[in-house]
């Protein structure tokens, strides 16, 4: 028996549409419903209807301010460092060396990522880089459990995740078309400017926005390297579900942090399209 | 008509100053030159030891099959490769260590190479943008608009790339060069992405343009056809050698080799034995014994040498037929007969020789009613017919 289109359509759609109902709507629905109500006396959740978790909000002040400004910074020190290493794979390295520089890139994927924050207690601790730098006449610099620390952690945890988009646009960036550039006259600085950064573009603002959300959720890296001092909304979530036990609450958080999100997210896809609008009348220069 | 591979002595010797070495013409005349000019890349050896003078304001084609070295003769001309022995010369300066951006040549390329980020009018200024001192915003505008209406594209300044037909980028990608007005436009392949029609008539725009415009032309072909049809001369290339140059007439009256012979239209290719020259004349005997005479190559001093003829110099008699004077005859049966339209093409098999090839125009083949497969015929090859080839390098 033949089925009608649309009847089709909808049964195609029945394993798509389950999955998102399951993962994505009913979790968001439970904790929006908790976000309404109140801590039990011995814990958890309880019903009701109050908008005092929301008013209760300024009280982790502090974990949005840090984690909306260590996020763009964040992501900002990820794209500087990861533009010139994606560059040098993709353009740069010999077939022959690139598959090993980008396993490279990846093995510490194969370690968690506790262990290797764990590292860095080490080497930015009393022993590891200020012991160096106290040997160069700079004495008493503290960087463990400093905005500094977490930064580092960050930027080393994430940096795969900018490397390997940009590196995939510079790799399928026609090397004809900077010949092409070089032939009208452009010397390569400029053809870099003028070509090469503009049609990286999209490698860059994919890597910058999977960074950032990824980074507006982290928790691991300041409670390792932040040492209780320089905490995100991730580690205020921890403490609240965990620790005090305040699911109401912490569901509160956990809602403004998307609305937050969603908020940033979306100025940033607006200034990306202004800028793909804007970008052809300048050619960047 | 018929008289391919036949030539006279005095045009012989102009052919001769063109083909063997660069030609005698003062230097002003030349827009380029390469000078003894090597290409290696590890252990190949892409050009070897190139010596061209490119005239001022010519069409001139790298002819060749791939990896001939006609693509790297070009991308030195660029400045994409630096010779590892030799010079490039433009315009009377040596630009062989000169980098792509400061030569003042401009190349189509291939698959165009268009800026797929920037619209029609913002790739072909995108040359004029790169001056320094900065030209002005409106007379860069000004020149785009001019280029975009000398390729009739000037309604489509504001397009994206994607959306224009492979001729109409090709276009762009032309106004985009001669914006700037470069001593030499390199084309390479630029016809190759097209089909056979557009072909056709983005050759006869390209030829227009190289007349309106005065500027030399130098395109990288492996299409004899475009070659011929475009060039004012040719540069045949193989192995990274220069084959011979001349025009398209005399490469294909008077191949200097086997090669040049076999890759410029069809040719009957022979072993003979040198008997005698006389008059700009050489007699050869054939393996099955026949005298004919043929033009004369510069160096004949050879007791053996292969000789060319094309299947069009030849002609078809019956056996019963009249023989015409000087004329050799060569007996023959017919093995295939093809029916081309304009002419018929006979595959022969000549006694004691091997396979011919006669075209026989459709006039003639009207007359004579043609020749059936497996019928005997006589061959007739016209004194002063066919040349004698150099040896291959």
């Amino acid at each position: 028996m033949a089925m009608t289109p649309s009847r089709a359509r909808g049964l195609l759609l029945t394993p798509a549409g389950l999955w998102y109902a399951a993962l994505l709507l009913l979790p968001l629905a439970v904790v929006l419903i908790f976000s309404f109500g109140e801590r039990s006396p011995i814990g958890g959740y309880a019903p009701g209807f109050t908008f005092a978790q929301y008013a209760n909000l300024p009280a982790r002040f502090a974990a949005f301010r840090n984690t909306l400004t260590l996020a763009p910074i964040g992501t900002l020190a990820a794209l500087l460092i990861a533009y010139p290493l994606a560059y040098f794979l993709a353009v740069k390295v010999t077939p022959k060396w690139k598959t090993l520089l980008l396993v490279l890139v990846i093995v510490p994927f194969w370690t968690s990522i506790l262990i290797r924050s764990y590292a860095w207690i080490f080497l930015l601790g009393g022993k590891g880089i200020p012991a160096l730098l106290a040997h160069l006449g700079l004495e008493d610099i503290r960087l463990l459990n400093t905005p500094f620390a977490v930064l580092v952690g960050i930027v080393y945890g994430y940096l795969p995740l900018m490397v390997f988009p940009i590196y995939v646009a510079l790799e399928k960036l026609d090397k004809r078309l900077l010949e092409a550039s070089a032939d009208l006259g452009t010397p390569p600085w400029r053809s870099f400017l003028q070509i090469t950064l503009p049609l990286s573009m999209p490698g860059v603002l994919t890597g910058c926005m999977l960074v950032f959300i990824l980074l507006m959720g982290e928790f691991l890296i300041p409670a390792i390297l932040g040492g209780g001092k320089v905490f995100f909304v991730g580690n205020a979530l921890v403490d609240l579900f965990l620790q005090s036990r305040n699911w109401a609450f912490g569901s509160a958080v956990a809602v403004a942090l998307v609305v937050v999100m969603l908020v940033v997210v979306a100025l940033y896809s607006r200034a990306v399209k202004r800028f793909g609008a804007t970008r052809d009348d300048t050619g960047l220069m | 008509m018929l008289d391919a591979l036949a030539a006279t002595g005095k045009t012989m010797q102009q052919d001769q100053q063109m083909s063997n070495s660069p030609d005698k013409t003062i230097a002003s005349d030349s827009v380029a030159e390469f000078i003894g000019t090597t290409k290696r890349f590890g252990s190949i050896t892409a050009a070897d030891g190139l010596s061209l003078r490119i005239r001022r304001g010519e069409f001139l084609s790298f002819l060749g099959p791939s990896g001939c070295g006609k693509t790297t003769a070009l991308r030195m001309l660029a400045g994409f490769e630096r010779p590892t022995e030799g010079d490039v010369l433009i315009d009377g300066s040596n630009v062989s260590g000169l980098p792509a951006h400061r030569r003042p040549v401009n190349m189509v390329f291939q698959h165009y190479a268009l800026f797929p980020h920037m619209n029609v009018a913002q790739n072909v200024g995108y040359g004029l943008r790169q001056r320094r001192p900065r030209m002005p915003k409106a007379e860069i505008a000004q020149k785009v608009a001019k280029a975009l209406g000398t390729v009739r594209l000037s309604d489509f300044s504001d397009r994206r790339i994607w959306e224009l037909s492979g001729g109409q980028q090709q276009r762009v990608a032309l106004a985009r060069a001669i914006v700037n007005e470069p001593k030499i436009l390199l084309l390479d392949e630029p016809m190759a992405a097209l089909d056979a029609k557009l072909r056709g008539e983005m050759q006869r725009e390209l030829l227009a343009l190289q007349r309106s415009l005065g500027i030399t032309f130098v395109l990288v072909t492996h299409d004899q056809e475009e070659a011929l049809a475009m060039s004012d001369r040719i540069c045949i290339m193989g192995n990274g050698r220069i084959a011979q140059v001349g025009t398209p007439g005399d490469l294909y009256d008077r191949p200097r080799s086997r090669y040049v012979a076999d890759f410029v239209g069809k040719a009957n290719i022979l072993t003979a034995e040198i008997i005698e020259t006389r008059d700009k004349l050489v007699t050869v005997r054939l393996r099955s014994g026949a005298l004919v005479a043929v033009q004369q190559n510069p160096d004949d001093s050879r007791a053996q040498a292969d000789i060319a003829i094309r299947p069009e110099a030849l002609s078809l008699a019956a056996p019963d037929a009249p023989l015409p004077v000087a004329t050799a005859t060569l007996p023959a049966r017919v093995t295939h007969r093809t029916f081309l339209g304009d002419h018929t093409e006979y595959l022969l098999e000549a006694d004691d020789l091997g396979t011919l090839q006669v075209n026989v125009p459709q006039q003639a083949e009207r007359v004579s009613g043609g020749h059936d497969v497996g019928a005997r015929v006589h061959v007739l090859w016209p004194e002063g017919t066919g040349l004698v080839l150099a040896a291959d390098d």
